[in-house]
């Protein structure tokens, strides 16, 4: 979590520097759901992030050179300046990338779960995540319920930070809460404080037990408030003031740490440490990019298949 | 022994299952006793349990499953109901397994097939021809087989191949066509055939109007005129090199396509040829499409809807006079 701050505050300050070109999508307020997503997740499981889970991500594996590498459009990233910022993936490190039409990783997620149990693996789990705006799609309630016919072993935790970029709740669904559609997809649903780590990490952390024991698909309802723009561009001047008083408005990433100074698990000098090593981490990773290659249009290999001989020629 | 287009297409699909455990079938009553809206599925479930799978009408969710599965290692073939329903799963095809070798450097060996054209009394969406539609983005190759040949080898070469591959296989062939029996190898994938030779004009054709193209062409040869006619197989990749050849030969260009008439794979053909081969021209080259309406329902409509040998015929007459 405090690397992911860390990082993403440094991402920021490079944007507006103007040394990063495209958007910069940040996951404040939101890192303690996000990092439960990535912890309980081993080898072999499927990781689908979303555009606000560079905490998840980090947890997950994900080293910090490929996050600075995108952004800072290295021609060495995993992306190689053809995607940028949270488009990111692995698929062959079973992290997903992303395509920024919201719910369609869903269904992509059972994909690869059935092909794992066509091939015979065993204890694997896929988490996929999604936001309360990605949850109105139609693209999300197809493969939610794809997924409990196909009964794979998915965990859908949807973040609710109550704004899809500018629209509040009130104009993004009219049911009660939005935990009680698991019923209707044939998912086992929970809600849970998302500003809070400890219920974060027993409530996703149990889901993601409970899909691996070969119970129905989960769904996970996290309730936060986005405590950014929707990207770096966005002043967020819609969010009002009482929205920013309500409980689910904490800062996670300040009650986790309030949490373990008064549980006496660390000091203050401890964090003080941590925080430092986080910055050099980060600093280590954005002057490694800043130093390599940028892609040249020239010298790109324009072919969209990985089949040569079939591209098509237009000259 | 006698063959249809259909049943080549089931075949290929039970010699892929049978020597590729990577395979699966995944789409709208395929499985089951069942075996699909048009049986090209038929008796497939039972010969391969678990693997030809029933899928709620969810198209979105059908091609983002096979995706994820393709990205595992499988190699999923998706029976759209129909050409026309692949319009709710644009997204998934289109952006996410068109673009994800490109982004991610993996990719994703997905087959759809697309039952595709019209059949009398089908109206507006049950009829559509898409293949103009996914040739338009990159990071996916279209077949439009025209034979049942062609519909049996295309098939089996589609599942090879690590791209998405969109599989246009046409209803009215469905039934029509028939062949004695069923090649080993075909030509290879993004090869154009000659269907037919002659030293008048060019006709280039691919799926159902390469038949009408092939009966125009007889009509003709009664008035003594010799048309060569083009099978594309797929339109794309485009096989311009041997559309030029043959216009080359012919000087004259005339291609017929069942999709709608703005932009498409007829279009693609006249720019290729006019942009790398306009001193080979003896006349401005020329098309037929679909009219620009939806398709019709009425026989008597649809039947004046698409292109057919009469109206290729009539149209490569005007071409041969200029």
């Amino acid at each position: 979590m405090l690397l992911t701050r860390t990082l993403e505050e440094k991402l920021v300050s490079l944007y507006r520097g103007g040394l990063i070109t495209g958007g910069v999508y940040i996951g404040k307020g939101q890192e303690a759901v996000s990092v439960a997503c990535g912890l309980f997740l081993q080898q072999g499981d499927i990781f689908a992030p979303l555009i606000r889970d560079q905490a998840g991500r980090s947890a997950f594996g994900e080293p910090l050179i490929d996050v600075t590498r995108t952004y800072l459009g290295s021609r060495l990233g995993p992306m190689r300046g053809r995607d940028g910022n949270i488009h990111r993936g692995h698929p062959r490190k079973n992290e997903l990338a992303m395509i920024s039409h919201l719910g369609a990783m869903i269904s992509v997620t059972v994909g690869t779960l059935m092909a794992k149990r066509f091939k015979g693996e065993k204890n694997f789990v896929g988490l996929a995540c999604i936001g309360e705006g990605g949850m109105q799609t139609g693209s999300l309630h197809e493969g939610m319920n794809i997924a409990a016919v196909e009964q794979v072993p998915l965990v859908v935790v949807a973040t609710n930070n109550h704004y899809a970029y500018s629209t509040p709740n009130d104009r993004e669904f009219a049911c009660h809460d939005l935990v009680d559609r698991a019923i209707g997809y044939g998912f086992e649903g929970y809600s849970l404080d998302g500003t809070d780590l400890g219920t974060c990490l027993d409530v996703i952390g149990g889901a993601v037990k409970r899909a691996r024991a070969g119970r129905p698909p989960q769904l996970v309802v996290a309730s936060v408030l986005r405590l950014s723009g929707h990207g770096e561009h966005d002043d967020a001047s819609y969010v009002t003031e009482e929205i920013k008083r309500q409980p689910f408005a904490r800062d996670c990433l300040k009650v986790a740490e309030q949490t373990i100074i008064d549980l006496n698990l660390v000091d203050a000098e401890t964090l003080a440490e941590w925080r430092k090593k986080a910055a050099a981490q980060v600093d280590e990773a954005i002057a490694a990019a800043q130093k390599e290659p940028a892609p040249e249009g020239d010298k790109e290999d324009w072919c969209a298949l990985s089949t040569r001989d079939l591209v098509d020629s237009f000259e | 022994m006698s063959i249809t287009y259909l049943e080549a297409i089931r075949e290929a699909q039970a010699k892929l299952l049978r020597v590729d455990e990577r395979v699966f079938i995944y789409g709208q009553d395929v499985g089951g006793t069942f075996g699909g809206a048009f049986k090209a599925t038929k008796g497939l479930a039972k010969e391969f349990p678990g693997r030809v799978l029933n899928t709620p009408i969810s198209e979105d969710a059908i091609v983002g499953t096979a995706i994820g599965a393709a990205i595992q290692g499988m190699r999923p073939i998706v029976e759209m109901q129909f050409a026309d329903f692949s319009s709710i799963a644009l997204n998934q095809i289109l952006n996410n397994a068109g673009t994800h070798y490109w982004r991610t450097n993996v990719p994703v060996p997905i087959t759809i097939r697309l039952p595709s054209g019209g059949t009398k009394g089908s109206g507006p969406f049950h009829s559509q021809s898409m293949e103009s539609i996914y040739a338009h983005y990159p990071g996916l190759i279209v077949m439009t087989p025209a034979t049942v040949e062609d519909a049996y080898t295309m098939l089996i070469e589609a599942v090879a191949i690590d791209d998405p591959v969109i599989y246009c296989e046409h209803k009215y062939l469905y039934y029509h066509l028939k062949a004695d029996k069923l090649p080993e190898k075909g030509l290879p994938t993004g090869r154009a055939r000659i269907a037919r030779e002659g030293r008048d004009l060019t006709i280039v054709s691919y799926s159902a109007m390469m038949q009408e193209s092939l009966a125009a062409a007889e009509e003709l040869a009664r008035e003594g005129f010799e048309a060569e006619v083009v099978d594309l197989r797929t339109v794309k990749p485009l096989d311009a090199d041997t559309v030029l050849a043959s216009v080359a030969r012919t000087g004259r260009l005339l291609c017929a396509g069942e999709s709608f008439p703005w932009g498409g794979a007829t279009a693609e053909v006249i720019a290729r040829v006019t942009s790398q081969g306009f001193h080979l021209l003896d006349a401005a080259p020329q098309r037929l499409n679909a009219k620009d309406t939806p398709i019709p329902y009425h026989p008597n409509l649809w039947s004046a809807h698409r292109p057919n040998a009469q109206n290729i015929a009539a149209k490569a007459r005007a071409l041969l006079r200029e």
